[in-house]
């Protein structure tokens, strides 16, 4: 069983996120962190191998930085890590980030991908059923619960009104959400082990220089800043706030 | 010695900068985590006693060392050879620093290991090697060391625990100690209690002293627990903080001890422990210290009240008072000092093991010795000061429990006392490491430190201010020093009286030297940001906190006649 896990590496959730007047993320501002969705989706992984033969593949498209989050998936237990990184990708959108992603997942070989939801930066959340597509396998999202099997996959996704079974042949492709696992801590053995396992770095051209050509793609071209907060109207009952309220939300088009 | 330069010695080579950057980050990811969290409950619960004698530790330590155990962050300063990770002890300290900041009651456990390692690494035969260090390592056993008894405390020659030798080569221990850290506890399976006790026919005070292995459990050949050995916990102390921990009075009945070495060497298997474990308690000081720090820190940045001069709005967070500011400059210059201090002493321990010339490993065993004392009682001292300080950051809310300033203040309390008084460290430095080499020892490096001067006073004017106040306390500590060796073969009375002031003005002056050699590194990195941030740590400590050495040189100097001069009725 080859599990191939996408990790992404983003600004501290806790920290300041901000982006440059060209409207892409400034790396500079705040901390960059493993995002911590994909730990948890590690850890699906780990978990099946701590009980089962499983080759683990940590895979993340990204700068050069990007490096520390896979070294912390190897520390955690990954048994190899590719890193995508190409001038050409900077600031890629979903459709650019898809395709690299899947080309570099198929040539890594696979059995099972598995993903985050979505990440905390970006919030997409399409990235996994975008693969999956590219792929041309079959993909179970937001799963809350995962059962892995080597010809199977299994889970649970949380909905509003209950809780949906869903299965799937392998190959396949995941995602998973908060509640799926916690992720362990690397230990100093894993951190020493890390250090000697093998983490290839690709570019395009080592994928295949023709996955993006004619393919379209967004780009930002202006950001503006969230208008600041503006005091809110205060109602007073004189015996009509029933109707100034009425007339508030309407006039805000919330009713 | 950078630590670049630890890494280049023999046997350090996979402990490379950037290895060990990664190691402490993840490390630090784990205390913050697992650790961190279980500071508060663990004094609100404390450890107890139970009807059936077992001791039960605050809910959330079990599974957090637990965690502690399987990520092997236990094992990383020690030998290979009994599957620790090899690396130098200055990187184990850095450890010790974190897991202490994050619960001290919790890491006393691991640091008790840590003597019992050190004696039977120094001093067990191979079998004993071999049957305990790799799962005392690990962390799997813990270690405790019985030491003081009821009549037996800073003097500890005075203790009776009796050992009489077997047919089958062990023998049976009866005796009673006290304050024993984690003399019984749930965390570990296996207790393996180090035991100072006497032979019969010793010979009276330290040296008839012999030392001990006494199993919880036996061990069978196998390696697996046997039956339970006659070693009981009476009772548990209530004390002032360090609730978590608990601090057993421990009864020995016809126990089976194993002899460590040789019989009435067990002064000497102490002394070897003791130099790293006097670091690891003057390094307890700077965690207990730094974390009440952060927590200061975040409260003035918070908290607002009343309008500082020059803000405008209706109030200021009272980080933007000067009284407050002078509160946080002086815990953090301190901090900055003391960390300093705790890893240098740190690199020379690894220097003394592993430097390649045997003359420099001499030399660093020399520095390590001096430095202890002081490390172990600055430490400690500032690390209640410091802990003081930050309380009074919060005010009101300082002396209420739940901002947790307050359990950092009764927490750290203890550290100028155990492991050896501050009193007795001071004794130490004056009484035994000043005589190194006729005071040749001492004077060398004073002069070592000495050489910062030229260095300051190239690297531009702005180090000026520095240079000048370290130079003026540098002069001063070599007169009190001067007055120390003329004085002690005469008087020891007289220098034992000073000691305390003396060892004070040390820990300021070698404090200062290494700010300001960090101030000069910095300056040297090219990134203007940390240069002026070291910069200004250092200024503030040697224009504002170093003079205080200075004012000491009366009491470090002033002999014994006042101290005495009230009979013990009149005091």
């Amino acid at each position: 069983m080859k599990i191939v896990v996408l990790v992404k590496q983003v600004p501290d959730t806790w920290g300041d996120r901000t982006l440059t007047s060209s409207g892409v993320l400034d790396r500079q501002a705040s901390e960059s962190v493993i995002d911590e969705i994909n730990e948890r989706a590690l850890e699906v992984a780990l978990s099946y191998q701590d009980s089962n033969d499983a080759e683990i593949v940590a895979l993340t498209m990204g700068p050069a930085s990007a490096t520390d989050v896979l070294r912390k998936c190897l520390a955690m237990g990954a048994d190899s890590a590719v890193h995508v990184v190409d001038d050409a990708l900077a600031g890629s959108d979903l459709g650019w980030t898809s395709a690299a992603i899947a080309a570099a997942i198929s040539k890594a070989g696979y059995d099972l991908v598995i993903a985050g939801n979505e990440s905390t930066d970006g919030r997409g959340g399409v990235i996994p059923a975008m693969v999956a597509e590219h792929l041309g396998v079959p993909h179970l999202t937001f799963l809350t619960s995962v059962e892995i099997s080597p010809e199977r996959i299994s889970g649970e996704r949380d909905t509003e009104n209950g809780t949906v079974s869903v299965h799937a042949a392998l190959p396949a492709v995941i995602s998973v959400t908060e509640r799926s696992a916690e992720p362990r801590f690397p230990s100093f053995k894993g951190i020493m082990r890390a250090k000697k396992k093998p983490l290839d770095v690709l570019t395009i051209a080592d994928l295949d220089p023709d996955i993006l050509s004619g393919m379209g793609r967004s780009v930002v071209l202006t950001a503006t800043q969230r208008p600041a907060r503006s005091a809110g109207t205060k109602v007073v009952d004189e015996g009509n706030a029933g109707n100034q309220l009425a007339e508030f939300l309407a006039a805000e088009h919330l009713i | 010695m950078g630590y670049p330069d630890v890494a280049r010695m023999p046997g350090y080579e996979h402990a490379d900068m950037d290895t060990v950057g990664e190691l402490l980050q993840q490390c630090s990811d784990f205390m913050v985590n697992v650790v961190a969290p279980t500071n508060q409950p663990g004094d609100v619960e404390g450890a107890h006693r139970e009807t059936d004698g077992s001791v039960v530790t605050p809910a959330p330590f079990s599974e957090a060392y637990r965690q502690y155990v399987e990520a092997g962050w236990n094992s990383v300063p020690f030998p290979e050879e009994f599957d620790g990770g090899g690396f130098p002890w200055s990187v184990g300290l850095a450890i010790q620093e974190m897991l202490g900041s994050s619960n001290m009651a919790f890491a006393l456990c691991p640091l008790l290991t840590q003597g019992a390692i050190d004696a039977l690494l120094h001093y067990g035969d191979d079998e004993q090697k071999r049957r305990y260090l790799p799962k005392m390592i690990s962390g799997e056993w813990t270690g405790t060391m019985n030491l003081t008894e009821p009549q037996a405390g800073s003097d500890v020659g005075a203790l009776t625990t009796r050992a009489v030798p077997q047919a089958d080569g062990s023998y049976a221990i009866t005796g009673q100690k006290i304050f024993i850290t984690y003399g019984d506890h749930d965390l570990a399976e296996e207790i393996v209690h180090l035991v100072l006790a006497r032979t019969p026919g010793a010979p009276a005070g330290t040296k008839g002293i012999s030392c001990f292995i006494v199993p919880k459990f036996l061990v069978n050949e196998d390696g697996s627990l046997g039956k339970r050995n006659g070693v009981n916990c009476l009772s548990i102390e209530h004390k002032l903080g360090i609730h978590g921990s608990p601090t057993c009075v421990l009864a020995y009945e016809d126990a089976t001890g194993y002899l460590i070495g040789e019989e009435n060497q067990g002064m000497r298997i102490m002394f070897v422990m003791m130099n790293s474990a006097r670091l690891s308690v003057g390094a307890q000081g700077l965690s207990i210290g730094e974390r009440a720090y952060q927590g200061s820190l975040a409260y003035a940045q918070e908290r607002r009240q009343g309008l500082a001069i020059g803000a405008t709005g209706t109030d200021s967070a009272i980080i933007e008072f000067p009284d407050v500011r002078r509160l946080l400059m002086t815990q953090k210059a301190y901090l900055a000092a003391l960390r300093r201090l705790m890893l240098f002493n740190a690199v020379q321990i690894d220097r003394s093991t592993h430097d390649p010339d045997e003359s420099l490993r001499i030399r660093a065993g020399e520095i390590v010795g001096l430095l202890t004392p002081i490390c172990k009682s600055f430490g400690t001292d500032l690390g209640v000061e410091i802990s003081s300080l930050a309380l009074q950051v919060y005010g009101g809310m300082g002396f209420i429990e739940e901002t947790g300033a307050a359990q950092h203040y009764r927490d750290v309390r203890i550290t100028p006392i155990y492991e050896g008084t501050n009193g007795i460290q001071a004794a130490d430095l004056v009484g035994r490491k000043l005589g190194v080499r006729d005071g040749a020892s001492v004077m060398e490096f004073i002069s070592t430190m000495r050489e910062i001067e030229a260095e300051l006073a190239s690297a531009g004017a702005e180090f000026d201010a520095i240079r000048e106040e370290l130079s003026r306390q540098f002069d001063v500590l070599e007169r009190a020093t001067g007055w120390m060796l003329r004085t002690g073969l005469s008087d020891p009375n007289a220098v034992l009286s000073g000691s305390t002031p003396y060892l004070r003005m040390w820990g300021l002056c070698a404090g200062g030297w290494l700010l300001a050699r960090s101030a000069l590194a910095g300056l040297a990195t090219g990134d203007v940001e940390l240069a002026e941030s070291q910069l200004v740590l250092a200024r503030f400590y040697a224009e504002q906190l170093l003079p205080q050495a200075a004012g000491l040189l009366g009491a470090a100097t002033a002999g014994s006649r006042d101290l005495f001069a009230l009979d013990a009725h009149q005091l």
